[in-house]
């Protein structure tokens, strides 16, 4: 049977008029393939990294310093499974499945956020993650809530409003071991020491060589530029950490009058890349235990299909 | 007109995924008095475990007090392509809305 090519150039006119138009692109629309792979790999990577993300915080559930801290980092962890899911659901809607999205992860063709190879070595880290981490993450996603494509937006939109929780108790974290002892404090101070610059690579490479901003941008999944994000995410971090009674780990921070911003230091690139590569502290780990997860759970996904195929059997 | 692929579902068939679970859409009543609404879709083995996924995924904070879940191959859909024959003929009745009428100022209640 032969198909009739559809007429790509009209029907690209009508895509880049919904685009001009500020309206959303849904999953039947046609698309141009490229927006598909670059919303197929942007979303992908989004929700690996709410999946991974989970693991250095559930490093301290059990040794949470209250029931309340210990009740409210369960829930946190929880929201990270929930966000990984309506995530991988976003992806699925551009005709990816979610075994595929798995097997990417984990055998490393598709990517997850590096900010999360880094290792939680005290429990302050739960707290300078909160603040920082999520921090970034909400301004980053945010102008997402305005995505071009619709079921990452409305994705989007759920998961910024749970983030919320997510970034304030961290702060309330830091915030009680900043005002505690001397050890406390100083705890408090080394978590964000360490978190600072990695929390800053988070909006990606500087626009000049960031491979695909430029084409995210012309098709609105992206809003602003990476430098952009950072600059607003500094500006908002200054005033927050001298509220804290902590200091940021760069002497190059200071206001400038001039362009209403505050400066700050060279970031180590360096580093970010190699992270990428995979030379992080826990790149490893991280994988391998979520791999280990997933062959542990098989069992379960097994045994309830066949449930499911038993009583769908006796019910007709 | 339609098409057996509902509106948010993958294009790779089923005979592509065998393990995977089934994809359902998931619709959640906000509160009494509202109609239920589109919130997501998620992989569940059966009905049962649909309706549980579903509220742990859709309604961690008392964001519904009902549920359902619909298997996605069980949605009918419109196709896009064919938006603007499929809806053109409510595009030429103006007449159907209260704002076409001409009322002289000052009659009131109407």
């Amino acid at each position: 049977m032969t198909t009739i090519a559809p007429e790509e150039p009209a029907l690209e006119a009508v895509f880049d008029a919904t685009v001009a138009a500020d309206e959303r692109i849904e999953p039947r629309d046609w698309m141009p393939d490229a927006y598909r792979s670059t919303l197929v790999r942007q979303i992908a990577q989004h929700a690996h990294s709410e999946i991974i993300g989970m693991q250095p915080e559930a490093n301290w559930i059990t040794r949470a310093p209250s029931l309340r801290r210990k009740a409210i980092l369960m829930a946190k962890v929880q929201d990270e499974a929930g966000h990984g899911l309506y995530l991988y659901s976003a992806a699925e809607t551009l005709g990816t499945s979610r075994d595929e999205l798995l097997d990417k992860l984990h055998t490393g063709r598709q990517k997850y956020s590096s900010i999360f190879n880094y290792p939680t070595l005290t429990w302050a880290d739960v707290g300078a993650i909160g603040w920082l981490v999520d921090g970034a993450a909400i301004t980053n996603q945010v102008p997402l809530c305005r995505c071009s494509y619709g079921p990452y937006a409305r994705a989007m939109v759920r998961i910024c409003k749970e983030e919320s929780f997510h970034q304030r108790q961290g702060y309330e974290l830091l915030m009680a071991l900043s005002r505690g002892t001397e050890a406390q404090h100083a705890m408090a101070q080394d978590a964000v020491n360490r978190w600072w610059w990695p929390s800053l690579m988070m909006f990606g490479p500087p626009d000049d060589e960031s491979a695909h901003s430029a084409q995210s941008m012309a098709w609105k999944i992206k809003r602003h530029s990476n430098d952009e994000l950072r600059q607003r995410f500094v500006d908002i971090c200054v005033p927050q950490a001298e509220a804290l009674g902590l200091t940021l780990p760069d002497p190059d921070l200071t206001w400038n009058e001039e362009r209403g911003h505050f400066d700050f230091g060279p970031i180590d690139w360096a580093e970010f890349w190699d992270v990428l590569k995979g030379n992080g502290p826990c790149n490893e780990q991280r994988i391998s235990r979520r791999r280990r997860a997933h062959e542990d759970g098989a069992w379960v996904r097994e045994a309830a299909a066949a449930h499911a195929a038993k009583h769908g059997k006796a019910d007709r | 007109m339609t098409t057996p692929r509902p509106a948010d579902t993958p294009a790779v068939p089923a005979a592509a995924r065998p393990t995977e679970w089934p994809l359902w859409e998931v619709f959640v009543r906000s509160r009494r008095g509202l109609s239920h609404t589109h919130a997501g879709s998620l992989h569940a083995p059966d009905a049962a475990m649909a309706l549980r996924n579903a509220r742990d995924l859709y309604t961690r904070r008392s964001e519904g007090v009902s549920i359902w879940v619909v298997p996605s191959t069980q949605v009918t859909a419109s196709s896009p392509d064919e938006k603007d024959a499929f809806f053109e003929p409510a595009g030429d009745k103006p007449y159907r809305h209260p704002t076409f009428y001409e009322i002289p100022d000052g009659v009131q209640h109407l």
